[in-house]
């Protein structure tokens, strides 16, 4: 730590103001406060408190949480490609992880080359910092798309995302809509081929000459909840790209076909695990998640519809598709939930409760997570004004009564 | 004053740059998002308007004096339904196609708002003349804006400029797509929001 702090003071003077490369002062200033917490303190007048944490060091902490299902996905991939080819059994594990490393690697620098590229120079344009946004933005990215999405609709994606949902309203913080989703979303309704149906989950040809193989006989890339939503009658047989049934616990183990980093429950739970201990992510968010789509479920449950999406246990429209990653990552998000604690209950249950009405009425979209978190990011301004109102009446009630 | 003087130029002009109906006023939004996903059937939106505008400046101009001013809504009204019933049927007679394209838009052309804006902003107060230029001015303008959008969205969206198809075969086995957003209605907002940022940034009082 020492030598670095040496040599960024030593660099110091060539970046600051009348130096030789201070047009580069912004990027200089960015590298700095993330490898090192700056040393400045606010002045002793006035009330502001310093958190000891800043937003660099809660970006990282997500970026960190992110990592197990990060890891995971990698690993799935591979053994999805395996499991195509018929060879799962005889690839060993670092084979298969090897394999899934080799083909989101691309995908992670595309979206961080695009994105950082596009918010160094707003920041050096507007002579302002760099915001620190989009660290976690970068890694989510590629965590929500398909193996196959190929990298320039990803590039055309993130350039859009982070133009139009976040730069046009004032960068980092002020964004309204989650940019990752609407990356995603972009993706969806501009390349529907690339982004949905059965052909895109898993990956059939080789990376880099690893992984060579034929497609075996009655392959089927189909997602759990894909198969749900084409499901003939009213309960659907789940199996995995070799025709095999699949078992609940390899489903919340993640050995299933979808979105590169959504698939392992307990992935995504260490990943909760370390977001709750270090109070990043709101538990009322992320409960109040589960507990409207569990209900609505149930409710579909007991309702006797017929059909797959509507039969599906309750429990188990958690561990298909993006539902857990959707609310311990996206929905958390600071920016665009709900700032209200009271109202944080009110945004996490109407997630729940769309996620799952997408799910279960609209055939046409298997998964509801993205749309019922855009939906909400919308309407959250608009809870949090009802319940700072609701709070003033109330208050104003209790005043006149006395 | 004679037939160019400046001021009639200074009319014809304004409404094609700087006073834009579509991007400085935001009128007629919803036929820019509705007929912009191809090429042609935008064409023909900006000149069927652009007829209808200039001509019911120039009827509605020259009544002027007339028309009490109570029931001016109605007369404007009744001026542009008749035009805009002409051009329906025109279009429905020489290019069928393109007004099954239309389909209610070309009807709708009645409630543009450029249209009423017009009569009641130029045409109730200036000579016959002057509203024809400026008919056709807001006409071309807001033409304009919509052959933009459209050649974006149809170009992208379809990979095609008037039915052409001018994104090469080999540039799809290569991997290319067309950009499936571009043809639904959210995307021309996008679209117009651009330009609209483009002209303000490059002049700032605007």
């Amino acid at each position: 730590m020492g030598n670095i702090r040496k040599y960024i003071d030593k660099i110091k003077p060539t970046f600051s103001e009348g130096g030789k490369l201070s047009m580069f002062r912004s990027v200089f200033e960015g590298f700095e406060t993330f490898l090192l917490v700056p040393n400045e303190t606010s002045k002793p007048k006035g009330v502001h408190i310093h958190d000891a944490i800043d937003s660099k060091r809660i970006m990282i902490m997500v970026v960190i949480a992110l990592m197990p299902a990060l890891l995971f996905g990698m690993y799935n991939v591979g053994y999805q490609h395996y499991l195509a080819i018929g060879q799962a059994a005889v690839a060993g594990f670092w084979s298969k992880f090897w394999f899934g490393f080799l083909a989101v690697l691309p995908k992670i620098l595309v979206t961080y080359i695009v994105g950082l590229g596009i918010e160094f120079t707003v920041a050096q344009w507007k002579g302002e910092e760099i915001h620190e946004g989009f660290l976690v933005t970068g890694i989510i990215l590629p965590m929500i798309v398909p193996v196959d999405c190929p990298l320039w609709i990803l590039a055309i994606a993130t350039a859009f995302a982070v133009i139009f949902a976040k730069e046009i309203f004032g960068g980092t913080g002020m964004n309204i809509v989650n940019v990752a989703l609407i990356a995603r979303a972009f993706l969806f309704f501009a390349y529907p081929s690339k982004m949905s149906g059965d052909n895109v989950w898993i990956r059939t040809t080789d990376v880099c000459g690893l992984g060579e193989g034929q497609v075996i006989d009655g392959f089927s890339g189909a997602t759990p909840l894909g198969q749900i939503a084409t499901a003939p009658d009213a309960t659907a047989q789940i199996t995995d790209a070799a025709g095999q049934a699949i078992s609940t616990w390899d489903a919340i183990a993640g050995f299933i076909p979808g979105s590169i980093g959504e698939t392992s429950v307990i992935a995504i739970a260490l990943g909760a695990i370390l977001l709750l201990c270090t109070g990043i992510a709101s538990w009322k968010t992320m409960l109040s998640v589960f507990v409207g789509g569990g209900l609505t479920a149930f409710l579909f449950n007991i309702g006797g519809i017929e059909s797959a999406a509507a039969n599906l246990p309750w429990y188990e429209h958690f561990i298909y598709g993006g539902f857990c990653f959707g609310a311990v990552f996206m929905a958390t998000d600071p920016v665009t939930s709900a700032r209200t604690e009271c109202g944080k209950y009110i945004y996490g249950f109407l997630i729940g409760v769309m996620a799952i009405l997408i799910r279960v009425l609209n055939p046409g979209y298997p998964e509801g997570m993205m749309l019922a978190i855009l939906l909400m990011n919308v309407c959250a301004p608009l809870i949090d004004y009802c319940v700072v109102q609701s709070n003033i009446s109330k208050r104003q009630k209790r005043a006149i009564k006395k | 004053m004679g037939l160019f003087s400046k001021k009639s130029k200074e009319v014809f002009v304004t409404p094609l740059l700087g006073n834009n109906p579509v991007t400085m006023q935001i009128l007629g939004i919803c036929s820019a998002l509705a007929v912009t996903a191809k090429l042609e059937p935008a064409l023909v939106m900006g000149i069927s308007v652009t007829i209808i505008v200039a001509l019911s400046n120039v009827v509605i101009s020259l009544m002027r004096n007339t028309i009490p001013s109570r029931i001016r809504i109605i007369v404007q009204l009744v001026v542009v339904a008749a035009l805009v019933t002409i051009v329906s049927q025109v279009l429905k007679a020489f290019a069928y196609d393109v007004s099954v394209q239309l389909s209610v838009y070309v009807g709708l052309i009645i409630t543009n708002c450029i249209l009423m804006g017009r009569l009641e902003a130029f045409a109730m107060g200036n000579s016959p003349w002057d509203s024809l230029l400026d008919g056709l001015g807001n006409g071309f303008g807001y033409a304009m804006i919509l052959v933009i959008v459209a050649f974006i969205r149809e170009l992208l969206g379809s990979g095609t400029l008037l039915g052409f198809t001018i994104i090469p075969q080999c540039a799809y086995e290569a991997g290319y797509l067309n950009n499936g957003l571009m043809l639904m209605p959210p995307m021309a907002l996008i679209i117009i929001g651009c330009i609209i940022w483009v002209q303000r940034s490059k002049n700032p009082e605007l």
